[in-house]
């Protein structure tokens, strides 16, 4: 790029791309996308420099949306195959959508080893706790007892939480959101992509096909409130209509308290995204509905080493210490003999 | 045949020359043992030892599965076969000149392949009684008169050794380690071999650690020491240089030589090579020697299962890269998905097949040929793609490089199959100078900034599509496994379009034939049979066409490279002979092929022991037919 011509300013329009959106009318992926739109010509970053890599289901059709670079490729691989990508071209910003099918069913190895090595990616999963494009199974998200049409007398498999798994693999970025959040998600996904290093966002999204509801806690005018905890680093775990509740440790374990009578913001449990150990970011990710708040925003923030930084020094000390590859060198190095 | 000369390259030369030279133009020499016996070791030092000296060497190395089977079990025999020749050759060898048996189970499980009147070397510090128990024998062989019908030479090997070694301070264990390099010396006298390539390699080897290092020096003297100076062996033997064209040369092993055919490739095309590879035998040492060479940017991924290591290979390809990924039979299967969605992008790519015996897990450390119909349908749908067979140790470079060649010009994954016994078989390789490696061209479109649309799927003359990668403006595309539309390159369930898509990606890998040399024969251009062979058997079918041709000139032999598809005079040449036999390392699947192709009926030898063909079952079934 050159540094004497600034820049073309884009609009979210710009990252449009010709296609026709065929996601079913009210779905709350319209929602992500439009925030994916939104803050990507914030970043600076070209277009032509940005990749999304999916898998399959509803969500992964996001590539053909967007007018940048993409492979819709296929069930639960997305993850490696952007991880080749990005090793191949650590200039590329490297997304990757998936779904709780593809990312935790089929694709759940792919997952966990990108997440431990820690390219420098951002992978958005839209969590809706149904398999929608095959028309109505439950997932691996779905709650215990859930009915759907595999399960009509109710799951008997209990669900895999997105976050914890992801807290598990060592993540270095943890964040949920929700898709009609639009402020929140949009900072979310702008944390996201300024992370170095694998950014795994979580995000509930509404299948109001298959699964109409599934996050009504959560969004609903009446009930968020006491069922959602808006996360900020270096802050108290307050919620509940006017911050009326918090979040207190009780020896290992989060209890909900009342403010007042007594109880101040001190006695809280204060959020820190920077923590060294995951464990905070752990108990955050295990508080389900409806016995907790559940957290969104920034969970975990940490910088550590990346795979395709180190692969990338590992090359240029290789070229340091032996030179620039040399064929004639290759094939002649060992034991050799001439015939005349 | 026999003359009589006086070594001049062994230690001690005077020495060496009290006993008569018997001159050879070939030897086969197998050593057999424990697999901790350091058996491949001492055949790989014989190999390179041999090619040194300016033989012709072909080697076969056979070892269990097993990592460590239990001691003296014949489970867990480790065996390396080395051929060197004053000749050309192209096999291991049927029949073993000299056998050197380690131990009772290694005797067991090798003998049957011992020439009649062969040197048989037997450590007989090991058949001990419970040693001779686990090998199934009652009575001990080496005293019992059975193996009368052999040169055998016995030695103490493991108390010599330990003699030897004595006051460098080493464990038992240490020493006992050392006595292959006991069973190399007195290898390297028979065959009067230098003892210095050797040396090196321990000095390298063994540098940092010096009481090893000497261990090892006086181990490999003993064991020379001791041809020369005991009366057991009364001759030795010596096999002369062999013609091979003027260059200089090394020994490669199919692994190695296919590793450098790739980073050859990469230089060749401007590519950086990335390699996506999950541990398998017998591909792991692919993996293993391009991780070694990164100052050619070479970037090896070992993925979290081989799904993966297909799926980074695709995103790669998608950046620009050279994405190649390798494994074997079982790892192919899983691949096959992502194989199809690279077919489906038409995204140029390699996808390496080191076939070993199937199905399932099946023989892992052995060689078979079976997954040619894998490599042709194992995909879902339509899904056509070039597959190029290596035939030997040193023409893995080389199609290396053309696989490459192929899929940057059709825009198309290319598979290549190689076998466990050319992946680990060596062979010398007249090392090429690389400025004559033919370039490989690669266009990428440029960038644009006129606001036209850029079409992914537009066509060029071999109906592929262009290779836009992401970084370049105005060219920003989405690619993907649905079926896509003709020029745009959108989602597309048009039956038109899908119909035209399926034909054209089958058209574009037929096209492929126009690209490739005619198929060429050795021998006549007609007459009574054309041995028709594959892959990794061209040495033994080479070799078994020679030798009937000697008597019967109305033989030939054509070795396929190109399974898919074939050249285009294949059938023509077919059918200018009364017969054609087809001898595979599987049931019949080029066979089949063929049948369907060309509709002939071809005579079929196939073999599924997990071993190379010998040049012996080949000659007797071709002089069967005729
Ligand atoms: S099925 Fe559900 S997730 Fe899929 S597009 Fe329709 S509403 Fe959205």
């Amino acid at each position: 790029m050159s540094t004497e011509t600034p820049l073309p300013v884009l609009t979210a329009a710009d990252f449009a791309s010709d296609q026709e959106v065929r996601w079913c009318p009210g779905c709350g992926d319209y929602s992500i996308l439009a925030q994916m739109k939104k803050i990507l010509p914030t970043l600076g970053i070209p277009r032509e420099q940005t990749v999304f890599i999916s898998g399959i289901g509803c969500s992964s059709r996001f590539p053909y949306y967007m007018n940048a670079y993409g492979i819709h490729s296929i069930h639960g691989r997305a993850p490696a195959v952007a991880t080749g990508l990005k090793v191949a071209n650590p200039e590329l910003f490297v997304w990757v959508i998936t779904g709780d099918g593809d990312a935790l069913s089929i694709g759940g190895n792919h997952l966990i080893h990108a997440i431990r090595r820690n390219l420098d990616i951002n992978i958005v999963l839209f969590n809706n706790q149904i398999y929608g494009l095959t028309k109505g199974q439950y997932s691996p998200t779905s709650p215990l007892g859930k009915v759907t049409k595999s399960t009509p007398m109710g799951a008997v498999d209990n669900p895999i939480h997105p976050l914890s798994v992801a807290i598990g693999c060592e993540a270095t970025f943890v964040a949920r959101s929700i898709d009609v959040n639009i402020k929140h998600l949009g900072m979310v996904l702008s944390r996201a992509a300024e992370h170095r290093g694998t950014a795994f966002v979580e995000v509930y999204q509404n299948c109001n096909v298959f699964n109409d509801g599934a996050f009504e806690y959560a969004t609903n005018r009446e009930t968020k409130a006491d069922s959602i905890l808006e996360l900020e680093h270096g802050k108290p775990l307050i919620f509940g209509k006017n911050g009326s509740k918090g979040i207190r440790l009780n020896g290992m374990n989060p209890e909900v308290v009342e403010l007042g009578k007594g109880i101040t913001e001190d006695d809280l449990l204060f959020h820190d995204e920077k923590a060294t150990e995951p464990s905070l970011a752990y108990l955050l990710s295990r508080m389900r509905h409806p016995e907790f708040p559940e957290p969104i925003g920034i969970f975990r923030a940490v910088d550590r080493p990346r795979y395709d930084d180190q692969l990338d020094q590992q090359i240029a000390e290789a070229r340091q210490r032996r030179g620039e590859g040399d064929l004639q060198k290759l094939f002649a190095a060992g034991e050799t003999w001439t015939v005349e | 045949m026999a003359t009589s000369t006086s070594s001049d390259s062994g230690p001690e030369s005077e020495a060496a020359s009290r006993k008569p030279v018997v001159e050879l133009d070939s030897a086969t020499v197998r050593f057999c043992g424990d697999s901790g016996d350091g058996m491949q070791l001492a055949g790989s030092q014989l190999t390179s030892t041999s090619a040194l000296v300016g033989n012709d060497v072909a080697t076969f190395p056979d070892f269990p599965a097993e990592i460590r089977a239990p001691r003296g079990t014949k489970a867990g025999v480790s065996g390396f076969q080395v051929h060197f020749a004053s000749t050309d050759i192209f096999t291991p060898g049927d029949q073993v000149d000299a056998l050197v048996a380690m131990n009772p189970a290694a005797l067991a499980t090798n003998l049957g392949d011992l020439v009649p009147g062969g040197v048989l070397v037997v450590n007989t510090d090991s058949f001990d009684e419970k040693d001779l128990k686990k090998a199934g024998y009652d009575r001990n062989p080496v005293e019992d008169g059975s193996l009368d019908g052999y040169k055998m030479f016995t030695a103490e090997m493991t108390k010599l050794t330990r003699k030897a070694v004595d006051g460098l301070g080493l464990s038992v264990k240490e020493a006992d380690r050392c006595k292959n390099f006991f069973a190399m010396g007195l290898v390297f006298w028979l065959y009067d071999r230098p003892l210095d390539p050797t040396q090196r390699y321990i000095d390298a080897k063994f540098g940092k650690r010096p009481a090893v290092a000497e261990a090892n020096h006086r181990a490999l003297k003993a064991g020379y020491h001791y041809g020369e100076t005991t009366e057991a062996l009364p001759s030795q033997y010596m096999v002369p240089k062999a013609r091979l064209e003027p260059g200089t040369y090394r020994n490669v092993m199919g692994n190695t030589a296919l590793a450098w055919g790739l980073i050859a490739a990469a230089k060749l095309s401007g590519c950086e090579l990335f390699y996506g590879s999950y541990p398998i035998t017998p591909a792991s040492d692919i993996l293993h020697e391009l991780s070694k060479h990164k100052n050619f940017g070479v970037r090896t991924f070992q993925a979290e299962d081989e799904i993966a290591a297909v799926s980074s290979a695709i995103g790669a390809s998608f950046a620009g890269a050279m994405g190649v990924t390798a494994s074997s039979g079982p790892g192919i299967a899983l691949k096959g998905e992502a194989i199809g969605l690279a077919v489906m992008t038409e995204l140029p790519m390699l996808i390496i097949n080191v076939q070993r015996g199937g199905p399932s897990t099946g023989l892992p450390t052995k060689t078979e040929q079976a997954d040619l119909m894998q490599a042709i349908f194992g995909r879902n749908g339509e899904c056509p793609l070039p597959i190029l067979a290596a035939s030997s140790p040193a023409d893995c470079f080389d199609v290396a490089q053309e696989a490459w060649r192929i899929a940057v010009k059709f825009m198309v994954p290319v598979f290549v199959l190689t076998d466990g016994y050319i992946a680990n078989g060596s062979e010398p390789w007249r090392v090429p100078d690389p400025q004559s490696l033919a370039k490989i061209e690669v266009r990428h479109p440029q960038a644009r900034d006129n606001g036209e649309p850029f079409l992914p799927y537009e066509r060029d003359d071999n109906f592929s599509r262009p290779w836009a990668i992401p970084g370049t403006p105005g060219l920003m595309h989405r690619i993907g496994g649905l079926e896509k539309q003709n020029g745009t390159g959108n989602v597309s369930y048009d039956p038109d379009n899908h119909q035209q898509m399926v034909e054209l990606r089958q058209q574009k890998v037929s096209n492929v034939a126009n690209d490739i040399p005619l198929q060429e024969v050795e021998g006549p251009s007609s007459g009574k049979l054309l041995v028709l062979s594959w892959g990794g058997t061209y040495g033994a079918c080479r070799t078994a066409v020679q030798t009937v041709q000697k008597t019967n000139p109305s033989v030939a032999h054509a070795h396929l490279r190109y399974m898919n598809p074939f050249p285009r005079n294949l059938g023509e040449l077919l059918k200018a002979y009364e017969r054609v036999l087809i001898p595979e390392l599987n049931m019949g699947q080029l066979d089949l092929l063929i049948r369907a192709k060309y509709l002939i009926e071809p005579e079929r030898l196939n073999k599924v022991r997990g071993k190379p063909f010998t040049v012996g079952e080949l000659v007797h079934k071709i002089e069967q037919i005729l």
